[in-house]
């Protein structure tokens, strides 16, 4: 390791406590960094000032306890950050400054960890690509002779941990949004199991999927960021009855005798024989660390798009219905309160915001309720069950990320399904509310990383970080972009 | 014992019609803190000093309920005899106003937390049971200030988020003197129960009334219009008796009354249409995924029926039957838990009868002028059981009393010392008596041959006179005894 | 079921976003698209399912009955648009 912004966090968090190097040094490294990727345009707001300044104080007041002490962090934002522009990567609330901060930040912050900005993301995390923000298209450091998508929504955080422009990230996943960029920037992210992480503070999108969730360069440095993100809330009527678990402490990767579940719907028509392969490759891999491969099935796979496409944005319509010009955020004229709010909300939120508010009125709306809504709950239901049968007979689940590599700025912006479907292998895992995690697993033809996913039962994180503990230490992925945007 | 019947009928050119109503009732809970957050419910704070993020729904806030309002929901229904389900859910219940920041009602519409239950109500015509439909938890909203500024109007976020029964009843109701008793009956027990305050000038308690009619005796309903927000019973009284009147009206001209949502305008006095959008009523309501269904132990309800305070049907009986009082003097006296209370203090310690004599007549009377209520009583019970002992061990007469009470007001003086340091003893000495009568038939012969001839209204002339000289002390039964003698 | 003008229109107004031609054509494009495809859940046997709303299977947390939030004014006005010590100020509603 070269470069101290190429460390891992648990590295450089080493490194600061046995004062190899400074905070300082750690937080310049980072800033200079990211001062010269804006090409990328990860970050919608930088606090390099304010970063540089608590980090030249931290300098001289090691604290050992903290887990994740000097650590420069930027963050996703859809976190409210007390003081500092949230936006939710929206016009609507642009120039928004929160007075209170969300509870996982704060766990992060209390650990020594620094903000270092906020982070692009799709506007009000809708999307899969990281092309409906307001404040402009994040670029993957990945290139194929043209600007690449980072994946969506969380595209500035996976673009900015892959580039070194953060130590380690947070981002949300409610489709897929931490899982679906991570695979397509050869970075690790886990989505936790729903509840395990609180949603104070978040801006919500979709409150019965939405978690919070690390995205890392490794798989120790996810487990060392779920330890501190984790733990009950009491803000939270959603947050389960579970403290803090020492994730990072109890991580090995000797994870023979695991029963590892290949559920055969997952093999999509017109998977690539790229995925295939390296999916197979896992199956290897996991196999001769001494698991048992079962093949198992998950009937209703298919149903879990379509039924997230009804839930998520019915949830979402009426979670956005506070966007209204009124207390904070964006104002449009208009004659009166009606007009001013139909303004206001027109031009405030951007197209994929406003098709989905519209189609969660709609399947919500009377005469529709159920035909659309409480079908898709019931689906989701079946969901659910499929995956409780299927984890009594195995431990965890293992199958590709995304059904492609990153795709070409501007390529899937026609037609609103055909984004939609790069969810389609991580969907089922929110509606199902399990936790799960994307590693890099290779590279395809164009030599564009791709991920292999694997999914654990309710709270049982350690699980699948060990499984994919052991199976990055096996694959030893590494990056091979080079800095093209400097 | 019933000594009216029903009437409340109204003629048309074409007939007689019955009126219909149903009441969805708006109570405030009673409690320190919010519904889903930890912001005051004090009423008439500064503007926008009682609302926490939670209630101005910043981005990323989230919902937690209050125990003690779960608390209050399930001793209001116990006290309407009505099912406490033990597994209810939160809805959202969408619309847009500038007073409703989440953009959505935290609302019960599948399962409220209170099923069927029913009020008795006291009627000229005998009792009568009026059904409640259910009972649920819901958000309030805040307020809209529109007199201010010609163009814009400001918004009070305050009662946002505040706690609000909504009890609906079944449409059992018939006419304005029944929903004027069923709200006093609502308002009484959720006082006694202390979930609600009952306060309707501050907005603690508000209805919207469903109206229709039908021709007398038809079993059909009509198709009811919903007169929104009312804060008085004066008020809900005159709504219907017009909107019944316009909806007679309409249906007799041979035209539909169209269903749709009215505002009583209260200085007109007369009911009108709300601006509203055809939309207006789809509020697409679906399960807070920000809530968890809430489930009730049977334990849970049990332990606060166990607790729960006498309520006033209960009372009421026990007063008839323990304290042989009338039903109106019982009805009176329970009206307010705190006027009952004192009733019993006083009755149990002096005589039933007295009692309620004395507290529904001089005491109310002067709690009516100084603006007070029972609870600010000038005259203790104790005191006030001291004096009714006075007169009834004949120290002093009820007329008497009256002075002593006068004197009583003043600082809640001891009534027997009163009478000591006033000698307003009376005197029930016969032989005193006699002379006095004796002296006044004596001056007044003339009217004693006019009273032997049959002009017997004279006999008051003479007691009044008798008690003049005695200085209003004599002991009018003993005056009226040996005047009768004499004048035999 | 397919969406027409009219629907979007409806559907604008419910969720207070302007709409124009241009946008309900779009929009009608896009919204008959997702409908299309989520039309396959009718494929599904769901009789007899219970509905699922949330994968947290626990009690719903309660709080106490305490003011835990003092006067918290000038945080929620902060951000208010208009320039108002005292309330949010909105245009006024045409009755």
């Amino acid at each position: 390791m070269s470069e101290i912004y190429q460390l891992t966090l648990c590295e450089l968090v080493d490194k600061i406590k046995t004062k190899e190097i400074s905070c300082e040094e750690v937080t310049k490294s980072y800033v200079d960094r990211a001062k010269k990727s804006e090409k990328l345009n990860c970050f919608i707001e930088n606090t390099f000032d304010q970063a540089l300044k608590k980090a030249k104080d931290q300098n001289d007041k090691i604290d050992n306890k903290k887990k994740l002490f000097g650590a420069p962090f930027a963050v996703k934002d859809l976190f409210c950050t007390k003081g500092t522009q949230t936006t939710a990567s929206s016009k609507m609330l642009e120039g928004f400054k929160p007075q209170y901060e969300s509870t996982v930040t704060s766990k992060l912050w209390n650990e020594g960890a620094n903000l270092l900005g906020k982070l692009n993301c799709d506007e009000y995390a809708m999307g899969s690509s990281n092309e409906t923000s307001h404040f402009g298209n994040v670029i993957n450091p990945y290139r194929n002779d043209k600007d690449l998508v980072p994946g969506g929504s969380s595209g500035g955080c996976a673009s900015a941990v892959a580039a070194h422009l953060t130590s380690a990230t947070v981002g949300t996943d409610t489709g897929g949004s931490i899982r679906q960029p991570a695979s397509f920037t050869g970075t690790v992210g886990l989505k936790p199991t729903y509840g395990r992480c609180s949603r104070w503070g978040i801006v919500a999108f979709a409150s019965s999927l939405d978690q919070a969730g690390p995205m890392t360069k490794d798989v120790k440095d996810a487990s060392l960021l779920m330890e501190v993100i984790s733990g009950h809330d009491d803000k939270d009527s959603t947050s389960a009855q579970k403290e803090q678990e020492a994730f990072s402490q109890k991580l090995t990767k000797d994870i023979k005798g695991l029963k590892i579940g290949i559920p055969k719907e997952y093999k999509i028509d017109g998977m690539s024989k790229e995925i295939i392969d390296l999916w197979d490759k896992g199956i290897e891999i996991v196999k001769s660390l001494g698991c048992e491969i079962k093949e198992i099935s998950l009937p209703h796979t298919k149903y879990a798009l379509p039924a997230y496409y009804i839930i998520a944005p019915a949830e979402a319509s009426s979670n956005l219905a506070r966007y209204d010009g009124v207390r904070y955020g964006f104002r449009a004229e208009g004659k009166d309160l009606i007009e001013m709010y139909e303004n206001t909300r027109s031009i405030g939120f951007g197209n994929e915001v406003k098709r989905r508010i519209l189609i969660g009125t709609y399947v919500l709306s009377s005469g529709y309720y159920d035909a659309y809504y409480l079908k898709a709950q019931k689906v989701r239901r079946l969901i659910k069950n499929d995956f409780d049968e299927a984890f009594k007979e195995v431990d965890t689940i293992l199958t590709p990320t995304t059904p492609s590599s990153a795709f070409g700025i501007g390529e899937n912006v026609d037609d609103p399904i055909s984004m939609y479907l790069n969810d389609v292998l991580t969907v089922p895992v929110n509606l199902a509310g399990l936790p799960a995690i994307s590693i890099p697993a290779g590279y395809d033809q164009n030599n564009l990383p791709l991920g292999l996913q694997l999914i654990g039962k309710s709270f049982d994180e350690q699980t699948i970080l060990n499984n994919a503990y052991a199976i990055e230490q096996s694959i030893n992925f590494k990056p091979n972009f080079k800095d093209w945007w400097m | 014992m019933a000594d009216k019947e029903f009437d409340y009928y109204l003629k048309g050119e074409k007939g007689e019609y019955e009126v219909v109503i149903g009441l969805e009732v708006h109570a405030q809970v009673l409690s320190e803190a919010k519904l889903f957050s930890s912001s005051a419910t004090k009423f008439g704070s500064e503007p926008n000093s009682q609302v926490s993020l939670v209630d101005a729904a910043m981005p990323g806030m989230l919902p937690v309920i209050n125990k003690f309002c779960v608390e209050q929901a399930v001793k209001t229904g116990l006290g309407l005899n009505a099912k406490i389900n033990t597994f209810s859910k939160f809805d959202r219940k969408n619309y847009f106003y500038a007073d409703l920041p989440q953009g959505y009602q935290i609302s019960q519409f599948k399962h409220p937390i209170v099923g069927e239950g029913k009020v008795i109500l006291d009627m000229p015509y005998g009792t009568k049971e009026i059904g409640i439909e259910r009972l649920h938890l819901e958000q309030d909203a805040g307020k809209s200030i529109h007199d201010q500024d010609p163009k814009n109007s400001f918004v009070d976020l305050n009662r946002s988020g505040i706690a609000l029964m909504e009890i609906v009843s079944k449409p059992d109701l018939r006419s304005p003197g029944e929903v004027g008793e069923y709200i006093k009956k609502l308002r009484s027990i959720m006082r006694y129960l202390n979930t609600c305050d009952g306060n309707m000038e501050q907005g603690s308690l508000r209805a919207d009334v469903n109206v229709s009619v039908r021709k007398k005796g038809s079993k059909e309903f009509g198709t009811r219009c919903e007169i929104k927000n009312v804060n008085s019973i004066k008020f809900m009284q005159q709504a219907i008796d017009y909107e019944a009147r316009r909806q007679i009206e309409l249906i007799e001209e041979g035209n539909e009354v169209d269903q749709e949502t009215r505002l009583f305008d209260t200085k007109k006095q007369e009911t009108r249409s709300m601006r509203s959008k055809e939309d207006a009523h789809d509020y697409r309501y679906f399960p807070d995924p920000d809530l968890l269904p809430l489930r009730l132990e049977d334990s849970y309800i049990e332990d606060l029926k166990k607790g729960l305070p006498e309520l006033p049907d209960h009372k009421k009986q026990r007063l008839i039957s323990e304290f042989k009082l009338s039903n109106y003097e019982a009805s009176v006296i329970i009206s307010d838990q705190a006027v009952s209370t004192y009733y019993e203090e006083v009755a149990k310690n002096s005589d039933y009868k007295l009692a309620a004599t004395w507290l529904m007549g001089e005491l109310f009377a002067t709690l009516n002028k100084e603006g007070k209520d029972i609870t600010e009583s000038p005259v203790s019970a104790v005191n006030l059981a001291k004096m009714i002992n006075l007169i009834k061990d004949g120290t002093i007469s009820g007329k008497i009393a009256k002075t002593v009470f006068e004197e009583m007001i003043k600082n809640d003086g001891d009534p027997s010392k009163i009478v000591e340091d006033k000698g307003l003893k009376q005197t029930s000495d016969p032989k005193e008596i006699e002379n006095i009568v004796d002296k006044v038939l004596e001056t007044n012969q003339d009217k004693v041959q006019q009273y032997k001839s049959g002009k017997d209204k004279l006999f008051g002339f003479f007691v009044g006179q008798v008690m003049k000289e005695m200085k209003g002390k004599g002991n009018p039964q003993m005056i009226n005894d040996i005047l009768k003698n004499k004048l035999k | 079921m397919s969406i027409t003008k009219d629907t979007v229109k409806k559907i604008s107004k419910l969720s207070r976003i302007a709409s124009n031609d241009k946008f309900e054509e779009n929009m009608i494009k896009d919204l008959n698209s997702i409908l299309k495809f989520v039309d396959q859940l009718n494929e599904v046997k769901i009789d007899n399912i219970e509905p699922l709303a949330s994968t947290v299977d626990q009690e719903l947390i309660k709080r106490d009955d305490q003011v835990k939030i003092m006067n918290e004014k000038k945080d929620i006005l902060l951000n208010s648009p208009e320039d108002n010590e005292d309330f949010y100020v909105v245009p006024k509603v045409i009755e």
